[in-house]
Order: structure tokens, then sequence, then C-alpha cells
């Protein structure tokens, strides 16, 4: 009995941590609607600076005030981040913050080693809280019984702030609806800046709080924020009780999961996580969100098929694309290949996400099982490659069609979790359930059969699909699905109102854009004759939602060219320097505040400024807009 | 006493929410090509109907019937499949697609084409969107993104897509709400005479009493979830109680532009 | 400093490739592929020491009198961009031979590229037993003693020990699983009368470590097997510490003593933990002294691990080199094929059979010594010693 009490002390411990990361996400999110990727890396760079900090300090008052000190400090880079980046990008498209934090994460994670160095580091204990105390004969450390009674004092803290101060109930009110803060004529400005400071200290005092227990490196920040998404999402977005009990919920999971399911821990966590989102898809303690994503008036450009000339142009750069192998080395032609396969992949997650208004987080999955799938008929039913090609594809449909039938009950954010959860859990099964997947070693000799093994002939494979691929979907886009889809996308209620079913419509929607992903992924076996896990991971996933953004969520191409530019930018950048991620980093940084539409959406407006530039007023009774087809 | 079902039959009606009686025991019946406003002062259970009526609430009890079929327990898009057309109180359309599109939609969907990939959805009924646009007065804004045009061309437009599936039956919710008073006059112009030349019903509800009064064929009242009267606009506007609930509201003549959006 | 030496690294990688391009066309160029940005307190200390013996190499007239050039590519930790990275080493730059990586999935990523492009392949540190058996070819061959040979070093210290309740800890991926998977099978056969009462799967990069010495706490084993490594390894043992889950407990532990995961631990190191390791300081051999004076003189810093696997890597591929007298590939796996060398562990072997090197690995215990961690009573264990017979190795190898 002894035993079971002190492993839910143990999991409450874990849980204080965790819920202040949680919180500090929860409130930004609930006050300014951005999902801080960055969350992780303010959470890692608490733990660096109080790292130093309680090096350089001596004694307790060193140790505490350090800790202090350090969430104070990334607070304040916090509130420079927020001054100098967000406010410039709050009117972007949904999630186009979402590319702003990541590119912050990714330089964070290469600052940190420039500026500590590559070793792990290991700070000390904290003073007074360094030995255990003995329950019934068994060993509780005392710092985790003081983590136990930290995380309920903070969640009281935060009540009384929310409660009992003005800038709390305005913090509350803006919560609930935003366009009222505004309207009671509040410095909306300031009101985001001191919450997302507020969020980030929270944050950093989290990491800060890890040092007696943990290792200080780089990637401690991702190792958290997937944990903290998961958190806050079973709570309920914006609900701070909701990020404590979810927060107690995970650790008790883990701390009691590896007694009955030692090797699926970390499954366990996303299963239940996609198992309240099912039956309550707003969280625990999260309220139903009023359909705030429909953002009318944002002049988006009526969508268009291409006129005639731009036809012309389109083959024009296919034809010049084909040419390549003429003048260009085998390795130039195989990161072509690469950069096509990419293409589709950004394609198929750009019509799920622009087309259909579904912005997945685990798209990956699907490009994953569909190199499995490759993988599985190519090595162990030893098909043909052009068989593997057409099959393995179905993998991916298969699952998108099985995940994509819950997914679709939901919409916006908690879509784009429960995605996730179902992307972590595909991949924990590829990385964990080695006899079958070969786990973390993959799966090894998928190469093409001889008619396209050479880098020439497999470049005008990959770009041959990839372009038919773009085609269809881009036909499908202005078919009479691709209206529907819209439709459903700009208001579900009208959509209903006109006979649509639209969660059938999302859910086909789904499986193609899963299936097209398949078709990427089964190339892409072939490309690097082997399959991994990380072929499902959320950093390819991200890297998709990456290039769909850069491209241009509002645009009908911008899946294309974001492709081109992040995926030929990558892997140049990873091969000219170990600094990839900051240079990188940087760039997306850079776009998302000079081209807040994207890539292709700046273009668009350039073009349209110039189109405008004739006598204005012409236009709107002129002949239409479209050439007939 | 003729065979024929209505085109809309309501019997009994009732819906409480957590023992508030939001309708009771609510009947009436609408013809082919009248039009039926509802009416009451707030809380009046107006919404409450109407959401019944078009499938977004589930009565506890009573029964709707569209000539003759039941339509009770049917979500919206199957109501809408039955030949009943609605506009929102708050317009609902598809902001980043043209006012074409928007029609377009509802045509294609009303062809059963939604799941078909390949065809070319800007050619299809591209002529019949243009005939139900110029209808509504449209015609010149076909190619302009629905996001930008005025409150009183989207109430237009919303009219244009309810008419997409040749409805035997219009649900307005508070089609004038939000508009400037010409406009108003001008809108309910036009759905009458839609209405007059179709033959169909139209239910609608409002608050502004001089539109009511103008347009509507017949009237039924609300009031505290119970209909309280039931008449031609010369009936219901000298029938007492009627005055009493509006007169306590100050609303009934000149009082019904000041209310407005609210509901 | 550190960041001063890490701009310093970043720009001679930068150099390198830059060099690269307008190395002679007498020069001979070697591809090396490595997760710098993902694994740089392994990698930095590893790029040292290759750096080192490039230097020496040139220095001392370079390979067969020409100049050896260096390539170097960050994979960012994943196998697809280490596919990139070898094919444009190998399709760009021209390189004779690719060299490096630590992770066992990239090893063995590049390691198929290899095959598939027929190109000769260095494997420098990844473990994984699938790089020169199930999944070996002939263009791969591999320096750094396997997770198989780790294991038996340790199995036959643990074999002496009095314990036979035996718990394990372990990541939850293929290096984990099949670590101890290793161990529990050879130590079974020298020691039939072994319990396996428990074991942990923490996911890698993620212990919850709390929960799982307090579950290896109440299953009360004798004795603990940790495969842990790294910041896990670093919860592992401060939990482990405080809860006591170490008091009169024996603990073996893969890699533990190697400097990348020692030094972290301070004053927080177990005392006795059997380990496989590096203790540099306290080496006293005629070639390691040469190393270390060497490796302190340009660097002002210690060696860790990766500094002697990046050292030997470049050493025995410019040995192969220069016996080969060309770079043909097939000239160079005839070469590779039984090669002898000195490494500063003594003279290495590349097997015939398995195209594994007899670089062996030190095995002592764990102690503190001035808040620092230490091995101490380490002997070094011979690699060539802890390799199955070559009938076994026969049947774990796929034919070429």
């Amino acid at each position: 009995m002894a035993f079971y009490v002190v492993q839910f002390l143990t999991g409450l411990a874990s849980a204080a941590s965790l819920f202040l990361v949680a919180s500090g996400l929860s409130i930004i999110f609930g006050v300014t609607r951005i999902v801080n990727f960055a969350h992780g890396a303010f959470y890692m760079i608490g733990a660096y600076i109080a790292f130093t900090l309680t090096e350089r300090f001596s004694g307790a008052f060193g140790f505490w005030g350090g800790v202090v000190m350090a969430a104070l400090a990334v607070a304040l880079i916090g509130v420079l981040v927020e001054m100098v980046l967000l406010r410039r990008i709050y009117h972007a498209p949904e999630l186009f913050q979402l590319l702003g934090t990541f590119g912050l994460t990714l330089m964070v994670e290469d600052l940190v080693v420039l500026i500590w160095g590559p070793d792990d580091l290991v700070g000390r204990r904290a003073p007074g809280f360094k030995g255990a105390v003995d329950f019934f004969g068994q060993n509780i450390p005392s710092y985790d019984l003081f983590l136990i009674v930290l995380g309920p004092v903070v969640l009281g803290i935060l009540w009384l702030l929310f409660q009992r101060t003005r800038w709390g109930v305005l913090v509350r009110a803006a919560t609930q609806d935003r366009d009222m803060v505004a309207a009671l004529g509040v410095n909306q400005k300031w009101l985001f800046t001191s919450v997302f400071a507020v969020g980030v200290f929270l944050a950093a005092l989290g990491g800060a709080l890890q040092i007696p227990r943990d290792a200080v490196h780089h990637a401690m920040d991702l190792r958290i924020i997937v944990e903290v998404f998961v958190v806050v999402v079973i709570g309920g977005l914006g609900s701070i009780v909701g990020a404590f009990v979810a927060a107690v919920l995970v650790s008790e999971l883990n701390a009691f999961g590896i007694l009955i399911f030692p090797k699926i821990s970390i499954i366990l966590v996303f299963l239940v996580m996609a198992a309240v989102l099912i039956v309550r898809p707003w969280g625990l303690f999260g309220k139903p969100e009023a359909a705030a994503r429909k953002t009318p008036g944002l002049s988006v450009n009526p969508w268009r098929p291409l006129t005639s000339n731009e036809r012309l142009a389109s083959l024009a750069a296919l034809v010049i694309a084909a040419l390549l192998p003429l003048f260009a080395g085998n390795y130039a032609l195989t990161v072509g290949s690469e950069i096509a396969i990419f293409v589709i992949f950004a394609v198929s997650l750009h019509f799920l996400m622009s087309v259909g208004g579904l912005a997945s987080f685990g798209h990956a999955a699907y490009f994953g099982l569909g190199a499995y799938g490759v993988a599985f008929l190519a090595k162990m039913a030893g098909l043909p490659m052009i068989v593997c090609l057409l099959l393995g594809p179905l993998l991916g449909c298969m699952g998108a069609a099985v995940f994509g039938f819950f997914a679709v009950q939901l919409s916006g954010v908690y879509f784009a979790m429960l995605t996730l959860a179902f992307a972590q859990i595909v991949w924990s099964i590829a990385f964990q359930w080695v006899s079958v997947t070969g786990g973390d070693n993959g799966i090894l000799g998928v190469w093409p059969a001889s008619w396209a093994a050479s880098p020439s002939h497999f470049y005008w494979l990959a770009l041959g699909v990839a372009a038919l691929v773009t085609i269809a979907l881009r036909i499908a886009v202005f078919s009479p699905f691709g209206y529907a889809l819209r439709a459903t996308r700009d208001s579900l209620l009208r959509s209903e109102a006109v006979g649509i079913n639209a969660k059938r419509i999302q859910w086909t929607a789904f499986v193609i854009a899963g299936t097209t992903a398949g078709i990427g992924g089964a190339l892409f076996a072939y490309l690097k004759g082997s399959v991994f896990p990380d072929n499902l991971g959320i950093s390819l996933s991200v890297d998709a939602l990456v290039m769909v953004l850069l491209g241009g969520v509002e645009t009908v191409s911008g899946g294309v060219i974001g492709a081109i530019v992040y995926k030929a930018l990558n892997i140049w950048l990873v091969s000219q320097t170990d600094l990839s991620k900051l240079v990188l980093g940087g760039f997306i940084v850079l776009i998302v505040v000079v081209f807040p539409k994207g890539i292709v959406g700046m273009l668009e407006m350039l073009a349209q400024r110039r189109r405008k530039s004739p006598p204005p007023g012409s236009s709107l009774l002129a002949k239409p807009i479209e050439s007939a087809e | 006493m003729s065979l024929a079902p209505p085109l809309l039959a309501v019997e009994g009606l009732t819906k409480s929410y957590g023992g508030i009686h939001a309708v009771r025991g609510v009947s009436f019946s609408l013809r082919s090509g009248e039009i039926l406003a509802l009416i009451g002062p707030n809380g009046a259970g107006k919404s409450t109907c109407f959401d019944m009526l078009n499938g977004q609430n589930r009565p506890d009890s009573g029964h709707v019937r569209l000539l003759g079929e039941e339509t009770t327990g049917k979500k919206p898009r199957e109501i809408w499949r039955m030949g009943v057309g609605r506009t929102f109180q708050i317009t609902a359309t598809f902001a980043t697609m043209t006012v074409r599109e928007n029609v377009q939609v509802a045509l294609i969907s009303h062809r059963k084409q939604l799941f078909d990939l390949w065809g070319s959805a800007p050619n299809v009924d591209r002529s019949e969107a243009g005939r139900l646009l110029e209808l509504v007065g449209m015609g010149g804004y076909a190619d302009r993104p629905c996001g930008e045009l005025a409150y009183g061309d989207l109430k237009r437009l919303e009219l244009a897509v309810a008419l997409a599936n040749d409805p035997k039956l219009l649900l307005m919710d508070e089609p004038t709400a939000g508009m400037a008073p010409r406009e108003r006059v001008e809108l309910m112009r036009l759905t009458a005479q839609i209405a007059n030349e179709k033959s169909i019903g139209v239910l609608f509800t409002e608050h502004d009493m001089d539109v009511v009064f103008e347009h509507a064929d017949r009237i039924i009242v609300l009031n505290r979830g119970t209909l309280i009267a039931e008449g031609s606009p010369a009936e219901v506007r000298g029938n007492p109680q009627v005055q009493a609930i509006y007169l306590g509201e100050g609303l009934l003549y000149e009082g019904g532009h000041r209310e407005g959006a609210s509901a | 400093m550190r960041a001063r030496s890490y701009f310093v690294g970043a720009a001679f990688a930068l150099l390198a490739a830059g060099m690269g391009h307008s190395a002679l066309a007498e020069d001979i160029k070697i591809g090396e592929i490595n997760s710098y940005s993902l694994l740089p307190s392994f990698t930095e200390p590893y790029r040292k020491g290759w750096q080192l013996a490039v230097e020496e190499i040139n220095a001392a007239g370079g390979i067969n009198g020409k100049k050896l050039v260096v390539v170097s590519k960050d994979d960012g930790g994943k196998p697809a961009d280490a596919q990139t990275a070898a094919n444009e080493l190998v399709s760009s730059e021209g390189v004779a031979m690719l060299t490096g990586t630590f992770l066992s999935n990239i090893g063995l990523a590049v390691s198929d590229f290899a095959n598939q492009k027929k190109v000769f392949f260095l494997a420098a540190e990844p473990l994984t037993d699938a790089v020169t058996w199930a999944k070996g070819n002939k263009y791969t061959f591999r320096l750094r003693p396997s997770n198989y040979m780790q294991a038996a070093m340790l199995v036959e210290a643990a074999s002496k020990l009095p314990a036979k309740r035996w718990a394990t800890i372990a990541p939850n991926y293929e290096y984990g699983q099949s670590a101890v998977a290793v161990f529990k099978k050879l130590m079974s056969e020298k020691r039939p009368d072994i319990q396996w009462v428990d074991e942990q799967w923490p996911p890698q990069g993620k212990i919850d470590a709390g929960p799982v010495v307090q579950a290896v706490a109440q299953a009360n084993p004798e004795a603990i097997l940790n495969v842990t490594f790294g910041p896990d390894l670093v919860k592992l043992v401060r939990e482990g510490n405080t809860r006591g889950l170490f008091k009169g407990r024996e603990v073996v532990s893969f890699l533990t003593g190697e400097p990348e995961y020692l030094d972290p631990l301070k004053d927080e190191t177990p005392e006795g933990w059997i380990v496989t390791g590096y203790p540099w300081y306290s080496i006293k051999t005629p070639e390691h002294d040469a190393f270390l004076k060497a490796y302190q003189a340009k660097y002002n810093d210690y060696p860790r691990l990766g500094s002697i696997v990046g050292y030997q890597t470049i050493k025995a591929a410019a040995a192969i080199l220069a016996k080969a007298g060309s770079t043909d590939t097939d000239k160079l796996i005839a070469a590779a094929e039984g090669i002898s060398m000195p490494s500063p562990f003594g003279e290495i072997t590349f097997r015939k059979i398995d195209h594994q090197s007899t670089l062996g690995a030190f095995v002592g215990k764990t102690a503190q010594k001035d808040g620092k961690g230490v091995m101490v009573d380490a002997s070094y264990k011979k690699g060539s010693d802890y390799l199955p017979s070559d009938a076994e190795v026969e049947k774990l190898r796929p034919k070429d």
C-alpha cells in the first residue's frame, strides 16, 4: 500500500512543473489565441539561465533567488518577443503565429548550444530539499514534497490573480470574448503583452525548477512541448483548473502506466487524449469555442482556376524542371526528387488545411504510413516496385479513413491536437514495435527497381507524380466537391442549411489528403531506400505545416511554392552549416514578419496592386475574372 | 376543410429547458404562397420555435409536417432537401467565395453533385446562378468576394441561396435585422413578389412591426412560449392581449427599429 | 569560451567544406557525416578527434604523398538527411569513402546507402549489432565495439557477482531492447540460476525517473542492469540516489564510464557501478600518452570517448587508403579486410569475417574523486576476446 501512495505522490510531483508550463500556455492561448510553439523554448531558457545563476551564486538565497531571477529574465525576453514579433502578426491568418514561434524555437535550440556549450549540464540540488523522507519504508524525495505543495499554491495564486484583480477580470473577459475587451476600451496591446509575460514566466519557472531533478540540455524544449500540448488540450484550452487536473492525470498515468503497461507508457497518454477529445471535444474543463476562425473581410482574393497564360507558364516551368537531368549532376537530381516528393506532401496538407480549413498537426502519419506500406510490401511480400507504389499509399488511406473519421468531428485547435495524438500513436507503434517495424532501426533495402534506379529516371518519376498529384488536387479544388469543402470551411451553419453533410465532406477530404500524403511517402521510401519512424514523426508534420504557411495558406498554389523554397533551403543549409536551425529559424521569423501572407500571398498582393492601378471601378462589372474552362 | 395537407403543419410543439417552458403546445399551419409572420416580445420563444422547424433543435413533443410528411427529428440538411430554404438572423455566407460561387454551392448540393471531384464547378449552373442573382437584384455583383459585400446585399444573397433548391417553404429569421429602413422595404417586397410568383410559403420572425404589418398575410403571436393570437394584421393589431404585451414594452408601432439586431 | 570554440569549429567545418571544392586533383577526399547539431555533446569531441588525426596525417606527408581532406556534413539526427548528405559527398564531392555516424539508425541508413551505391563506408560510432551482422554488407566496416561486445565485457564482470535477482532499465527502442536481450542471453548462459524480476522500459529521452525508480525498488532486485544514457541517466541517478535505490544493490551499466555520460553527474556519481567507458586519466600506455599529449596541446581540453573514436576513424581510413594505394572501392575493401594498425588503445584489426574492428573498451567501477565522477580499477578489454565464434558470426551475417 505504501508503495502505491508513494507512486501517487511521485506522480503529483511530476505534475507540478508540467502544470506550471501548461498553465502558461493555456493563458496565452486563451487571450491571444496564439498556439505558442516556443513555449518549450522558454522553458528551456529558464532552465539554462537558472543553471548559470545558481552555479554563480551560492547558498539557499543564491539558489532560490537564481530560480526566480531566471524566470523573471525569461519573462522579459518574452515581452521582447511579443513586442517585436507577435504584435506584428496577430492579424495574420490563424496558425501563422505558430510558424513564427516555431522559427523562434529552431533559433533557440542552436543559440543555447552556442552560449552554454554542447555538454549536458547538471545543476545543484535545492538547499534544504536534498534528501528523502521515509514513508513506511519507502523514500520520498523532499524536493518532490516541495513540488507537490507548489502546484496547488501556484494554482491558488493564479486563481486569486484572475478573480481578485482588475487585470485578471480583463484576462478572463478576453478569454471569453476578445472583441468585448476591445470594446471596453482596454489597451489591448498591453493586456496581450502582460499575459504573454505571465505565461512565459510560468514556463521558465517550470524549467528552472527542474534543475535539481533533470539535466539541462538543448533538446529539453521538444521533450516537454508535446506533453504540455497534451495537458492543455485534455484540460481544455484557456482553463487553468483544467490544466492542473490534466497535468495530474497525465503524470499519474505515467506513474502507474509503467507498472501495468511498461512498454507503452507514451502511447497511453495519447490514447487518453484521443478518448477525452472524442467524448468531450473541448477538453475536460474547456468551453465550446465560438466560431472565431472565420475571418471575413480579410480581403482574400477569390480563388480561380489558372488562366490560359498561367497554364502555359506552369507547363513551361514543368518542362524546364523536366530538363534538369540534361545539365545537373546526380546529387542535384536526388535533391530535386526529394523536393518533388515534398511538393506532394505539402499540397496534400494544403488541400486539407487551406481548402478544408482543417490544420492537421499530424499529417506525417499518412506520409509515413505510405512509406511503411511500401516497405512492408517490398520487403515482406516481395512485390515489384510499381505494385508497391500503387498499393503502399493505401495504408495511408486506411489510416486517414480511421483517424479522420474521429478527427473531423472536431475543429480548430482541437482538431489539430487530435491529429497530433493519432500521429504520435502511430509513431510510437513504429518506434517501439521492433519485431514488426524494426523500431528505430527501420526497414532497409527498399531500393527502386532498375528502371527507376538511376537518379534521372527517379527524378522524372517523382516529378511526374508530383505534377499529376498537384494537377489532380487543383482540379479537385475547382470541382463541385472542392466548392463544397470550401463551403464547410467558410460556414458550417450555412453549408448544413444548403443540404451539405459537412462531416462527410471533411472526412472525404481527410482521406484524399491522407492518401496523397501516402503517395509522397511511398516515393520517399524508394528515394531513401529505407523507412524509419522519423517518417511519421512530429518534426515532419511540422515541416509540412511550415511549407504550407510559408507558401501562403490562403492561396491555391502556396503548398507547391512553400515546399520548394523550404525544402531547398533546408537541404542547402544542413549541408553548409551545423547552425542550420539558427539560420532557418531566423529566415522563418523574417518571412513571418515581412510577408504575413506567405510567399505566394505576397506575390498575389503585388500582382493585384499592379492590376488595380488602371482606373479603379472598371473591374466591378467587367467581364468575369474566371476564364471559362 | 380541404383534404390536401397544408404546406406546413405544426402541432402541439413543446420544448423546455430545465423546467422552464420555452415553447408550450404551439400549433399553426401555413399554406403555399402565404406569408406568415411569427412575432412576440423577447424571450417569447420565437427562436426556439424557429429552430425546431428547421431542425436545429428537437422538440420534446409535438409534430412538424411538411406537406404531410414528418420533419420532426430530421437534421437541417435533410429538411432542406425536403424543400425548405432558410435565411439567418445574422447572415451566414461563404465569406471567401464570390457571390456567384455562394449560389453555385447551393445548386451543386441541390443537384447532388457534392462528391463530384472531377467536374468544373465554375461552370456548374452558371446561368442558373446568374438568374437567381438577377432575381434578387445582385446580378452585377456575381464576381465580387462575398466578404466585401454590404450587409443588405448579404441578406439578398442569402435569399438567392435559399431559393436555389426551388423551395416550397422559406424560413426567414429576422430577415431585415440590421438593415436600413429603405432596404427593409425593398427586401420584403422582393420576398413577397417571389413567394407570390413561385407559390412559396414564407414564415418569418421579425421585430420591426412596420415590416410585419405591411407584408404579412397572417400573423401569429407568441408570448411566454404559448400562442396567444393568430389572424390577419388588422385582427392582431386590434387584439387587446397583443396590445398589452407590446404597449408594455412600448414597441408595437414606433420602437421596432431600435430593437434591430438584438435577439 | 565554449561558444568561441564552437564558432571556430563551425567556421572550420565551413572552411573544410570550402576547401573540398578547391581541393587539388591529387588530394584524397573522405566524406564524414555525423549528428553535429542534434548531439553536440558527443560529436564536438569527436570532431576534435578527427581534426587532430587529419593534421597529424598531413604533417607526416599525407597518404602516399597525397594530402588528406575531410569533407564533413551534419545529418541533424535524421536518417533521411544523412542519406542526402551521403549522396552529396559521393555524387558532388567525389569522396573516396564515407565515414562517421553516431546513431544506430543513421549508421544503418548510410550502410544501406553504401551497399546500394557501392561505396566504402567506415562506421565510426553506431553500436547496433545489425551494422556488422544481421544487416551487414561488404561495403561497411565498423570501428567502435558493438552492443554485443560491450554486453559481453559487462557480463564477464557481472556473472561473478553473487546477485541472483536482477532487474533491467532500458530505453524503449531498438538499442535498449537489443542491449537487454544480449545481456540477458549471455548472462543466463553463464548463470542459469539468475532470475529476472522486473524490467522497465522508459521512453527514450522522456524517462519519468521517480516512478521508474520506485517500481524497480518495489521488485527488490539484488542487482540492476542499466542501459539509459545522457539526460535520462542523469535523472535516473538523481532519483535513485535520493530514493536509495542503489543502496546495497549492484548496478551494471552500459557506457556510463564514458566521460560524455560520467562527467555531467559530478557529485551525484554513484559509487561502485560496473561500467564500460574510457578513463583517459588512468591509462598509462605510450600510445595513449602520445594521443593525450597531442590532444591536450591542440585543444587545451581533455579527450572524451568521442575524441578517440573520431581520431581513430580517420587514422583507420588513412591506413586503409594507404594500404590500398587507390581509391577504388573494391581495392579499399580488400585492403581493409584484416588490416591491423596502431591505435591509442593498442593494436586493432578490422576482421575479415564481419568487418568489425577489435577496438576494445575499458571496464571498471565508478567512483567519486573531488566531487567528480571517475572510473577506478579499470582494465582494457580487447575487442577480439568478446566476439562470438566465427561459426556463429557466419550464421548471423548474410552472405555478401
